[in-house]
């Protein structure tokens, strides 16, 4: 039966052959224009940078020399450039506890609520589906030291005025606050999937072992159970709260005093404003090694969640 | 499922104490809850009020709520006569559709190729799209903008979509989805005489339709809503996409004319605003399906 099934099979085997030759040439058409499309738009651009980094190049320049590593130590020596990374690292470091925390809080009473989940999750999504820069101007209002309602509000409770976007203490967790505003909805959606994906069971068995407090199954099932999608949170948190710029180029421009000065909107200036190419290619290799290492670990989890999620 | 069975017998023990602990727990968690909502739908109603108010009221009275007169007519009338707001709408429906529609020609058959086919490279293209997949638009902007200054194309729709027409988290998507559809299904689609290309786009394709309508949500909100690249290659105004034309609006409009700037944040938010709030499922499961925004 085996010889008669192999022998039936033997045109099929040859028509393989021929088959495969014909679809390696279709593959190649297949994936001809993303190869062409992704070395015009990433892998040539990530070659000129390096080049243009090297050397002195401003744009309309028509002598550039060489200049080494020149461009890399005037980065690392320049105030401007150094507070920008000092200034994102200390947004980060307010936006991330904060999205990441009330995302998960909020996410965990929203999974519990029945009736009242769809008006929740409406509410606090609507951020995310909102365009920033329209809703940043209406922020700007908000926030307006005459005109704004919070600081009517404030001075109604007898705080007084709080000057938020032009105070060079209170400038940066403004816009830092505004990033938690955009990002808990984003987060709590991600934490929702995390929670619906815990078997029910394990709560049940919970109980019969005499983990009876909520917070006694937070801490024995639901953390653990979560912490991949922590672990992913945290990740695209960091980095979209890293390329920080739609709010800093509208509301501040890097002011008060340079206290919104961050990376991105530093390297925009560099590179469109004052036309310093070469220097700000060199700021953009700097950027781009930051952003590998975030995106590193978030490949990591996006393909684990991907095949096992 | 009787999952709530085992305990009755322990609440109804103490059934008064238990009762009351779970009231005030449900109190707690909805004022927690609903200060949050408010904190969150603050902007959007602000937004609206500030839209029908004159500008006599949103200068004097900051904490009265409703418009003593209505205004909202004279408000939108000035955003869309001093700034093309619906032109700014337009062009962003121009630029996400553009984008879209390449990204997908694009992604689908190398996606396929990826999934279900063997060529020599493969390995690499799929290494190289990982790559792709972690650098943002920020780091080849400077090289593309002058090689696109170089070209006269600055000032262009073609320029607004260049970057973004290979999506390699759509080929990264896709190869994924594809890599599930039944090798047997393809064989005998072969067998029947059929090309590679009628297999991608008559039978792999359709079946991929929630993975591709939930990226076509993930692209269309990233691309309305992005900044910084047409920030840098288009300063002409009738080409603005709506963030773009928004900052404009709100640089020529210096003197705080704020009925007005929340007018024109309401009209360019509202058509993104109105589908997610139709179709609620699709776009959460769009945009979070990444993560990557």
């Amino acid at each position: 039966m085996t010889a008669g099934l192999a022998q039936a099979l033997q045109p099929a085997v040859r028509a393989n052959r021929r088959q495969r030759l014909v679809e390696r040439w279709m593959a190649f058409a297949f994936v001809f224009p993303a190869v062409l499309l992704l070395t015009v738009i990433t892998l040539a651009p990530l070659v000129v940078l390096l080049v243009l980094s090297f050397t002195d190049y401003e744009l309309g320049n028509t002598t550039t020399e060489i200049v080494g590593l020149s461009n890399f130590s005037k980065a690392m020596a320049d105030t401007v450039f150094r507070r920008s990374i000092w200034n994102t690292a200390v947004y980060v470091a307010i936006v991330l506890p904060g999205a990441v925390g009330f995302g998960l809080l909020v996410a965990i009473l929203v999974h519990g609520r029945k009736k009242t989940r769809s008006f929740y999750e409406i509410a606090y999504f609507l951020p995310v589906a909102s365009t920033l820069i329209a809703m940043a101007t209406v922020w700007q209002f908000l926030l307006h030291p005459q005109l704004g309602p919070i600081n009517a509000f404030l001075n109604l409770i007898g705080i007084g005025k709080l000057t938020f976007l032009s105070d060079p203490a209170l400038a940066l967790p403004s816009l830092a606050v505004l990033a938690m505003w955009q990002l808990i909805g984003f987060n709590m959606v991600l934490f929702l999937a995390g929670l619906s994906s815990i078997p029910k069971d394990l709560y049940e068995a919970a109980e019969i072992d005499g983990c009876a407090s909520g917070l006694d199954r937070f801490m024995t099932i639901t953390w653990p159970m979560l912490g991949p999608t922590t672990m992913f949170v945290i990740v695209t948190t960091s980095i979209t709260a890293f390329k920080v710029f739609d709010t800093v180029a509208l509301l501040t421009r890097g002011g008060p005093m340079g206290t919104t000065e961050v990376l991105l909107y530093a390297i925009y200036l560099e590179a469109f404003q004052y036309f310093r190419t070469g220097y700000a290619a060199a700021l953009t290799l700097i950027f781009l090694v930051f952003i590998l290492a975030f995106s590193l670990i978030q490949t990591l989890i996006l393909d684990r969640r991907v095949h096992y999620g | 499922m009787s999952a709530a069975a085992p305990n009755r017998p322990i609440q109804r023990g103490r059934p008064l104490l238990t009762r009351a602990w779970r009231v005030l727990g449900h109190v707690l968690v909805h004022v927690f809850l609903l200060s949050g909502a408010v904190f969150m739908l603050l902007p959007f109603i602000w937004m609206l009020i500030t839209a029908i108010k004159p500008p006599a009221e949103i200068f004097t009275a900051t904490l009265s709520f409703w418009p003593k007169q209505f205004y909202g007519w004279e408000n939108f009338k000035f955003a869309m006569t001093n700034a093309p707001m619906l032109r700014f709408a337009l062009n962003g429906v121009i630029l996400c559709s553009g984008i879209l529609i390449v990204q997908l020609l694009v992604a689908i058959p190398c996606a396929y190729a990826l999934a279900k086919m063997n060529f020599p490279g493969q390995r690499t293209l799929f290494v190289l799209i990982l790559l792709g997949l972690a650098i943002p638009v920020q780091v080849p902007a400077l090289p593309l903008y002058i090689g696109l200054a170089s070209l006269d194309l600055l000032n262009t729709y073609f320029a607004m979509m260049l970057p973004f027409f290979l999506s390699a988290f759509a080929i990264f998507l896709l190869r994924q989805f594809f890599k599930g559809f039944p090798d047997d299904i393809i064989h005998a689609a072969r067998l029947d005489g059929m090309s590679e290309f009628e297999i991608v786009w008559r039978i792999v394709t359709p079946s991929a339709w929630p993975a591709i309508a939930a990226f076509s949500v993930f692209s269309i909100v990233a691309h309305w809503n992005d900044l910084y690249w047409p920030l840098i290659v288009i300063s002409d105004v009738r080409l603005a996409p709506p963030p773009l034309g928004m900052m404009f609006f709100a640089d020529a409009e210096t003197g705080s004319n704020y009925g007005a700037l929340t007018a024109a944040a309401t009209i360019l938010t509202a058509p993104l605003v109105i589908a997610f709030l139709f179709a609620r499922r699709r776009f959460i499961e769009g945009i979070t399906m990444t993560g990557i925004k």
